[in-house]
């Protein structure tokens, strides 16, 4: 199991041009197995750039990313390795499906790692299972509806059986329905293979619900990195960087702002309510309401 | 890696070239061709030449830039001088050998045509934005309507492919991204091998790009676009004095081009 270690990271896009544009610069972290990561920014802070280093489809311009202590840049054959190491999930990963039927689809990542046939079959079929598209495998992936291709393409990722998933907007565009499914999918995932999981989002309450640490860019440099009560304690920091706190925290800084003073971190719909509940005991000389 | 392909960039600035109408660009452009085909000895293409380096130095678009466009095109170019050079009769440089003078001289030339072609086209679309350039040749062509020529549904399905080129490039590149993560190889393997691959980026390219027209057809159609039957533009193209002055200079560059050819220099 390896531990990701980024150092230095620094990418400038089209290099020598009228484009020039540096993406990121100076991002240091190390990232342990197993944690559940989210990645939040605003659009164009760096944050796609970033996770597109972690499997090295994007060379750095300078800095560093180490797998295991090992620079996965090293040469031709590491960086290829690393890909099935760390899965990276594109924003809209529907765009990517291509095969006749989706079993072929799944299949195409796995047969890349040059797997026999059975072992082939086996990943595709456990991969089916976690995303629950085992029903559909002779089906022609393009008439799908809009959450089952999502799936299937999280699923051509996962059945190369990374240790470190990665998601870029996993749910943009779905229905609430399709976004839960898909966020039980990647959880599920994570608890039966113990995988890291790195999640890019501008879901808030999403980010501060299921993530233990959050690692928030501006303007291409990674800004704050910590676990969510530190970092949605801090307000007005997100919003002067153009990001919104999770709906709860925002209900209990407008309580705060009318005089109602709660009590410890608030970042999910659980917190707020217990906090709520305490502040009316608290008034009401221990009586509990209901 | 597809980010290099600079067919139909425009490069923003506000040099004399850039502000000029595209319509003056676009006989310029013209003129410059005519007169590289027409010429024959060094002195003629040493005018064309100098008709590029002062549209570069004008446009102040880097030689860099320019020539980066001719990537794609070095098989041919490498071809062409080879078949020159090999097949061409004349005096031999040394006893013997296939290769000859007379070769040298018209391979070097066939490369310098094919060079001062697709970089003197650069110059007119890195300097003028798409959608002037569709407006100018709509302009120009305006008299083919005559012939019932199309020209209005002609020119507006080119500044679309024209507006779509780095659409789709970015959509490639994704595409290409998202199966390289899924471990695709499109560096090694045979030739088969190497166009199989291709598949898994086609495939998805294609789907996107029909679903897109689509939207692209009902977005136009729920503005009213009905064709280009009495429809304005916001930009109203005029000529200046500037333009007249370079298209002064181009008949005499274009009169030069006619004098050497008749020497035969």
């Amino acid at each position: 199991m390896a531990e990701i270690q980024v150092e230095d990271l620094r990418h400038v896009y089209s290099p020598g041009t009228p484009f020039e544009r540096t993406a990121i610069e100076a991002v240091n972290l190390a990232l342990p197995q197993g944690q559940f990561v989210g990645v939040i920014g605003h659009t164009g802070s760096g944050k796609s750039t970033f996770i597109q280093h972690l499997n090295a489809l994007l060379l750095p311009s300078g800095g560093r990313v180490l797998s295991a202590g090992e620079d996965i840049n090293r040469d031709k054959k590491s960086r290829r390795d690393i890909k099935w190491k760390v899965g990276l999930v594109f924003q809209y990963p529907e765009y990517q499906l291509f095969a006749e039927t989706v079993y072929e689809d799944i299949a195409f990542g796995p047969r890349n790692m040059g797997l026999s046939v059975e072992q082939v079959d086996e990943r595709v079929r456990e991969a089916a299972g976690f995303v629950g598209v085992s029903e559909l495998f002779e089906r022609s992936p393009l008439e799908l509806s809009g959450g089952q291709k999502r799936r299937i393409a999280v699923a051509g990722v996962i059945a190369m059986r990374p240790e470190v998933l990665v998601l870029d907007e996993p749910t943009a565009g779905l229905d609430p329905e399709g976004c839960a499914q898909i966020m039980a999918n990647i959880r599920a995932y994570r608890e039966k293979t113990g995988a890291t999981v790195i999640i890019v989002s501008h879901d808030m309450d999403g980010a501060a619900a299921l993530t233990e640490r959050l690692l928030v860019f501006d303007k291409g440099r990674l800004v704050m990195d910590g676990p969510p009560e530190e970092i949605f304690s801090q307000p007005g920091r997100l919003t002067a960087m153009g990001l919104d706190v999770p709906r709860p925290t925002a209900i209990a800084l407008a309580l705060e702002a009318r005089g109602v003073q709660l009590q410890g971190p608030v970042y999910t719909h659980e917190q707020l309510t217990n906090a709520i509940l305490r502040a009316y005991r608290d008034k009401e000389g221990g009586r509990t309401p209901c | 890696m597809l980010k290099d392909i600079t067919l139909g960039q425009f490069f923003p600035g506000d040099t004399i070239v850039h502000r000029l109408d595209p319509r003056t660009k676009i006989l310029l452009v013209l003129l410059y061709i005519v007169a590289l085909f027409l010429a024959v000895g060094w002195l003629g293409y040493g005018l064309s030449v100098l008709a590029l380096v002062g549209g570069m130095a004008l446009s102040k678009i880097t030689p860099r830039n320019l020539f980066k466009g001719l990537k794609p095109l070095i098989f041919i170019i490498s071809l062409t001088a080879a078949i020159n050079l090999f097949y061409t009769g004349g005096t031999p440089i040394l006893p013997g050998w296939i290769v000859t003078w007379e070769g040298i001289d018209r391979a070097l030339k066939m490369v310098l045509r094919i060079v001062l072609l697709v970089t003197g086209t650069f110059l007119l679309t890195y300097t003028t934005s798409p959608m002037a350039l569709t407006d100018g040749l709509e302009l120009l062509m305006k008299p083919l309507k005559k012939v019932r020529f199309p020209v209005h549904e002609m020119t507006i399905m080119m500044s679309m492919a024209l507006r779509f080129i780095p659409t789709l490039i970015e959509e490639t590149d994704r595409i290409i991204s998202a199966q390289r993560a899924r471990g695709a190889d499109f560096e090694t393997g045979g030739l088969i091998r190497r166009a199989k691959a291709l598949l898994p980026i086609l495939v998805p390219l294609i789907v996107s790009a029909f679903n897109r027209a689509y939207d692209l057809a009902t977005a136009m159609e729920s503005r009213c676009y009905h064709g280009g039957e009495g429809r304005t533009r916001m930009k109203q193209l005029k000529l200046k004095r500037v333009d007249f002055a370079a298209l002064a200079l181009g008949a005499a560059y274009m009169t030069a081009a006619v004098l050497l050819r008749n020497y035969g220099i």
